[in-house]
């Protein structure tokens, strides 16, 4: 368990530091993709009731051009196959540019008018007036498919990205700074111990200088008491064998 | 921004019933390319599903087509390949027919939209 939850990692001053600038950096990530998500869930929202709209615009719009084509066929007769024999070159094309959102490119259709119509001829006995009103409905239901298309095409995209922004948020959240929180627990209680142990041994230390001491002092008194004099010769020589205390 | 408009414009393709082609023939979105191959396929009651299949996904690999314009009642036939398209472009449209009204609830996308959004918050 301890491998997994935290880095691996010397206990040291200057791995602390690091760990701390780690866990800053986890957390203005943390903030940033936040705001990410939401600017872009925000963005959801907005084309998701526009998809919904149009959707239900288009029912009506589909409705109208399906019956300008059961009107047309009434005054022209069948032209089915004439028309589905005469297929050349498309009229009307895509053009599509990129929107940006927060990072994120949208594709964004756009319809324009290229070349002739292909159909011009068609109608000339009869029925005329209907076929151009059909070509008009038709063009229309078009314009308004494109515009669903490229809103639907950020609909999927989005809804992508935003899974994959929302995977990093909480993969920044519950697993990357828990890691290092962790971590920078473990290296301070590390340093804590060495620090203890460290104070002990100088305790320890001065203890035994102490006893030492009280040893000499106790054999010059003696020394003193016999009657020989030493203090003369003690002056200068303390001799220096410890530099610590 | 504009990062690839500068290359030719892109076509719609149809699936569909033949009244719902020839509309659309009729707005101007047919072509038919130098392979003598059309952006369109008219689907009859004789049509099978296999070849309805079988032109979807080769409509969803051409690269000069960026929507794909799918009736309603042919996208049932085959709702397994539509929802295994998961790519952004080309972009799958399901458009009601002439003998087919539109049904939202069986919609792909409006499918996935329905779980986040409630009815009552669009209007």
């Amino acid at each position: 368990m301890s491998g997994k939850d935290k880095l691996a990692i010397f206990p040291s001053r200057g791995a602390q530091m690091l760990m701390k600038s780690r866990l800053q950096g986890a957390q203005k990530g943390h903030g940033l993709l936040k705001k990410k998500a939401d600017a872009l869930q925000m963005r959801f929202r907005l084309i998701l009731g526009k998809i919904i709209e149009t959707k239900t615009l288009m029912g009506e719009v589909m409705k109208e051009a399906a019956f300008s084509l059961a009107e047309a066929k009434f005054a022209t007769g069948d032209f089915n196959q004439v028309v589905l024999q005469n297929v050349t070159k498309a009229q009307i094309k895509i053009r599509s540019k990129k929107d940006n959102v927060a990072g994120v490119n949208l594709p964004v259709f756009e319809s324009y008018q290229d070349g002739t119509d292909t159909y011009e001829l068609a109608g000339l006995a009869r029925g005329g007036q209907q076929l151009a009103k059909l070509k008009k409905n038709y063009q229309r239901a078009i314009k308004l498919l494109v515009e669903l298309a490229s809103l639907q095409t950020s609909f999927v995209t989005l809804d992508e990205v935003i899974k994959i922004t929302n995977r990093r948020v909480n993969a920044i959240e519950h697993v990357i700074i828990p890691r290092i929180e962790k971590t920078l627990a473990y290296i301070i209680s590390e340093l804590d111990e060495l620090e203890r142990e460290e104070f002990y041994r100088l305790k320890k230390i001065q203890d035994k200088k102490k006893q030492a001491k009280a040893k000499l002092e106790a054999a010059r008194a003696e020394m003193i008491a016999s009657g020989k004099d030493v203090e003369a010769a003690n002056m200068l020589d303390e001799g220096d064998d410890d530099i610590l205390f | 921004m504009a990062l690839h408009s500068a290359g030719k414009g892109k076509l719609l393709a149809v699936i569909g019933d033949e009244d719902t082609c020839v509309g659309f023939l009729l707005g101007g979105v047919g072509e038919i390319n130098k392979h003598r191959q059309p952006n369109f396929m008219v689907v009859d009651k004789n049509t099978a599903v296999s070849d309805i299949e079988d032109t979807f996904k080769r409509f969803i690999k051409r690269d000069d087509i960026d929507i794909i314009l799918i009736n309603q009642n042919v996208a049932e036939m085959i709702r397994h390949v539509i929802d295994s398209h998961t790519q952004p472009i080309p972009s799958v449209l399901e458009i009601p027919s002439k003998d087919h009204p539109y049904d939202a609830s069986k919609d792909s996308i409006l499918r996935r939209a329905k779980g986040m959004f409630n009815p009552e918050d669009i209007h």
